[in-house]
């Protein structure tokens, strides 16, 4: 391996720990949020012990978001240092401007929230968690404005004398069609992380019969809001699938295997891959259903592999301009499929919380802690097909990954950072389980001490 | 000067970057020294609560100024950024190691009781503040000096090329004068037997600190390559006159004014540094042609223009609400404060 595989590695490896924990962060900073928003309407102590139970569990994950999000920023210049030059006039902008409004918001309010509670009036303090859940959505907003220009650039012009991408329209990038999808697609999946991680942990609770009226609400909290989340991530996601099968087709060939250029083409359910033979050595479609999803029409023409690539040949010169389609494939399917079945098992959820039958579901409470996997899963899943679909392209026709690589970074080096940040973050990752488990476990503090603490 | 004058977008945002790192180094710099004096101060575990809660609410609203500003760098100067980031790979890898487990043992040490967990913690803040306070030292000395750029702007070192003297000098200045920095901050945001023991170790710290910063200024003013710039001479002069005031005060334990002192001590050392590189925003040791200045290394003025516009309707909006959270944890932080942060056990 060179260095250029290294980096990416070292990429795929700290930005996939860093989307562990970001999501389940903005999904559970709204769910703390709403439940504080109970407390201080209702003066009922339960909501403020299942803010601060919540928020304690919020407050472990949150920690390691920041400290991931560091190393994300500094990624670019230390491994990337070509792309960095090339597009740092356009790319450089939102990650800048993140950090100014949100991520200031978030850390200094976050502050506020933690150390707040006897200082700062009720009302002013629940002001706090929500800027802090109002930044984690603002700072969501700039950095998928920066990757939705790397999937689809907009309001730019390659300078030809300094052969820079440079940006000449601020609001083209803000107002990228493809971040009007991929925007609340991935807000909505951090809803849906937070929702099912409420669901599961209350759950385990519900099963035991601890702290039955609390976990019995807290529950619904997180039925209400993963139900809804996911039902909204499935339909960005068919907007955002129309969206990518106009702008990167190849992206969708391959998430769909779909070789050649077909009318009506048929929706893959399973396909062994043959990226030697650039065919499907064996695979099952229902037939007209890609082309129904990806044109809104049952004939509609879905462009396959082979065609893109010879276009894409003429286009922008010899090379191979096919992913890897097996692992786009598959992980597109998986996170398809989780998401399905999210959707199913918080319907069921909350079908059985309006009968009243939730409480005594133990095989719901036995299925709901695995299910807390689920949307992690579909989280990594996604972007995977996201960045994996648009290779060999690190900014979509203008720039390719292999291009991009910082040449002064020697292979050692990488090498080293690449066996550090794995080593670190395998560790923190683990203790970080360890903690949120212990602490989901133990429940709720006694009602007294949280009143204390609170005010 | 190019036939600029100062009136520029390229000037304000080597300005606007160099108050970034003049806000990170000043806010986090007492967080790094309190972090560095916590085994040295802390008898017990309260007391270490007790320093560690000094910083709690606000050690990462400083640290956001690090993002800020790299954020900056990026899209300001991306040359700047690319070569920097790329060049100080490893120094850079180090820093942000440090950081992690830092910033990470703050929010994990109190979720268990046992001693031996509490103590890794407490060595992860050690180091993970004593590390970047040395390298940034280090890395900005570097900066200063050049470091070997060829003529494409890229990085034709290796890492030992950083750990030569002037360097290292810097490294134990930023290290000393932090530490100093964080010492008087606790005397501002403790009391009692804490307070005494912060007043002390700061009065000891006061001097090999004080005589870093001459050293490093003067090494600097007599032995490193100016560009045709601003002199920064007055400014030296006045971080001098500042740290030395630091040491006068901290010794008449007049605490406020002596963290004024410290604080002034870092803005003007900074200052120094970016007034010493203007134009040049990473000079090459390999000959002043290959230099990345304020005019080749910065994007182009729409982006400029983009930026300058959200820097000033947001950055007042920052300061106003970071300044209002000091002011909310104004109180110093007794040792009867500090709550047992453990999990409450279920009743079987």
């Amino acid at each position: 391996m060179d260095s250029l595989d290294l980096s990416r590695w070292q990429f795929a490896v700290t930005i996939a720990f860093h989307f562990m924990f970001v999501p389940l962060s903005i999904g559970l900073v709204f769910i703390v949020a709403a439940m504080q928003t109970a407390w201080y309407r209702t003066k009922n102590e339960t909501y403020l012990r299942m803010t601060r139970f919540w928020g304690k569990l919020f407050l472990i994950n949150f920690a390691l978001g920041i400290v991931t999000g560091l190393v994300q920023e500094f990624q670019f210049g230390m491994n990337w240092s070509t792309y960095s030059r090339f597009v740092g006039d356009v790319f450089g902008a939102p990650l800048a401007i993140e950090g100014l409004l949100a991520f200031f918001l978030e850390s200094t309010f976050l502050g506020l929230w933690i150390f707040g509670w006897k200082r700062l009036s009720p009302r002013l303090h629940l002001a706090t968690i929500w800027i802090v859940a109002f930044g984690t959505v603002l700072s969501a907003l700039f950095i998928l404005a920066a990757n939705s220009w790397m999937q689809h650039p907009v309001g730019y012009e390659v300078n030809p004398v300094t052969g820079r991408a440079e940006m000449h329209d601020f609001l083209a990038m803000l107002t990228n069609s493809t971040l009007f999808t991929q925007f609340p697609h991935t807000v909505l999946a951090a809803l849906t992380t937070g929702g099912m991680f409420v669901v599961g942990v209350s759950s385990y609770h519900l099963i035991r019969k601890h702290e039955t009226d609390m976990f019995l609400r807290s529950i619904a909290f997180g039925l209400v809001v993963a139900l809804i989340a996911t039902v909204g991530v499935a339909v960005s996601g068919d907007q955002q699938a129309k969206m990518v099968a106009r702008q990167q087709p190849m992206k969708m060939a391959a998430a769909e295997a779909l070789w050649e250029t077909e009318s009506g083409a048929g929706l893959s359910l399973f396909v062994v891959t043959d990226m030697g033979d650039r065919r499907n050595s064996i695979e099952i479609r229902i037939p007209k259903l890609l082309s129904l999803l990806a044109t809104n029409r049952l004939n509609g023409t879905v462009e396959g592999i082979n065609d893109l690539q010879a276009e894409y040949e003429k286009q922008y010169g010899p090379g191979s301009y096919v992913p890897v389609v097996p692992v786009v494939y598959w992980a597109f399917r998986l996170m398809v499929g989780a998401g399905l079945l999210m959707i199913l098992f918080t319907a069921i959820g909350l079908w059985l919380f309006r009968r009243r039958r939730l409480e005594g579901a133990r095989w719901f409470h036995r299925l709901a802690p695995w299910g807390i996997a689920l949307p992690l899963a579909a989280n990594i899943l996604g972007w995977t097909v996201t960045e994996m679909g648009r290779q060999p392209w690190v900014v979509y026709g203008l720039l390719k990954t292999d291009e991009a690589v910082s040449p002064s970074v020697g292979t050692a080096f990488v090498l080293a950072t690449l066996i550090g940040f794995t080593l670190i973050y395998g560790v923190l990752a683990s203790i970080d389980v360890f903690l949120l488990a212990r602490f989901s476990r133990t429940g709720p503090e006694p009602v007294e001490a949280a009143a204390r603490d609170a005010y | 000067m190019d036939g600029h004058g100062y009136l520029n977008l390229e000037t304000l945002w080597f300005a606007l970057i160099g108050v970034m790192w003049v806000g990170y180094f000043f806010l986090e710099g007492f967080d790094f020294g309190v972090g560095v004096l916590l085994p040295f101060l802390g008898r017990d575990d309260t007391d270490r609560r007790v320093l560690i809660n000094t910083i709690g609410p606000v050690w990462d609203g400083n640290e956001v100024w690090l993002i800020v500003a790299g954020g900056a760098t990026f899209a300001a100067f991306p040359e700047w950024y690319a070569t920097l980031f790329s060049g100080f790979y490893l120094a850079l890898f180090l820093i942000l190691a440090a950081l992690i487990f830092r910033g990470v043992a703050f929010e994990f040490r109190g979720k268990d009781r046992s001693p031996k967990w509490r103590a890794w913690w407490d060595r992860a803040i050690f180091w993970g503040s004593a590390i970047p306070a040395l390298l940034w030292g280090v890395a900005f000395a570097n900066i200063l000096r050049g470091v070997p750029i060829d003529a494409n702007h890229e990085w034709v070192g290796s890492f030992f090329d950083l750990l030569n003297p002037y360097a290292l000098l810097g490294g134990l200045t930023s290290f000393l004068l932090f530490t100093l920095h964080g010492g008087v901050f606790l005397t501002l945001r403790t009391e009692g037997e804490l307070r005494d023991r912060a007043r002390s170790v700061a009065r000891m710290l006061a001097l090999p600190a004080a005589a870093a910063v001459l050293a490093f200024l003067a090494w600097t003013f007599f032995g490193i390559r100016e560009s045709n710039g601003v002199k920064p001479g007055g400014t030296s002069l006045l971080a001098i006159v500042a740290v030395v005031a630091a040491m006068w005060l901290v010794r008449r334990r007049v605490d406020r004014w002596a963290f004024v002192a410290t604080g002034l001590s870092i803005v003007l050392i900074m200052a120094t540094i970016f007034m010493d590189l203007y134009p040049r925003v990473m000079p090459s040791s390999l000959g002043s042609a290959n230099d990345l200045t304020v005019w080749n290394a910065s994007s182009a003025h729409y982006t400029l223009k983009v930026m300058t516009i959200v820097a000033l309707i947001f950055t007042p909006l920052v300061l106003a609400y970071q300044g209002w959270t000091y002011w909310v944890f104004r109180k110093r932080v007794r040792r009867e404060d500090v709550g047992d942060g453990q999990p409450t056990e279920t009743p079987a």
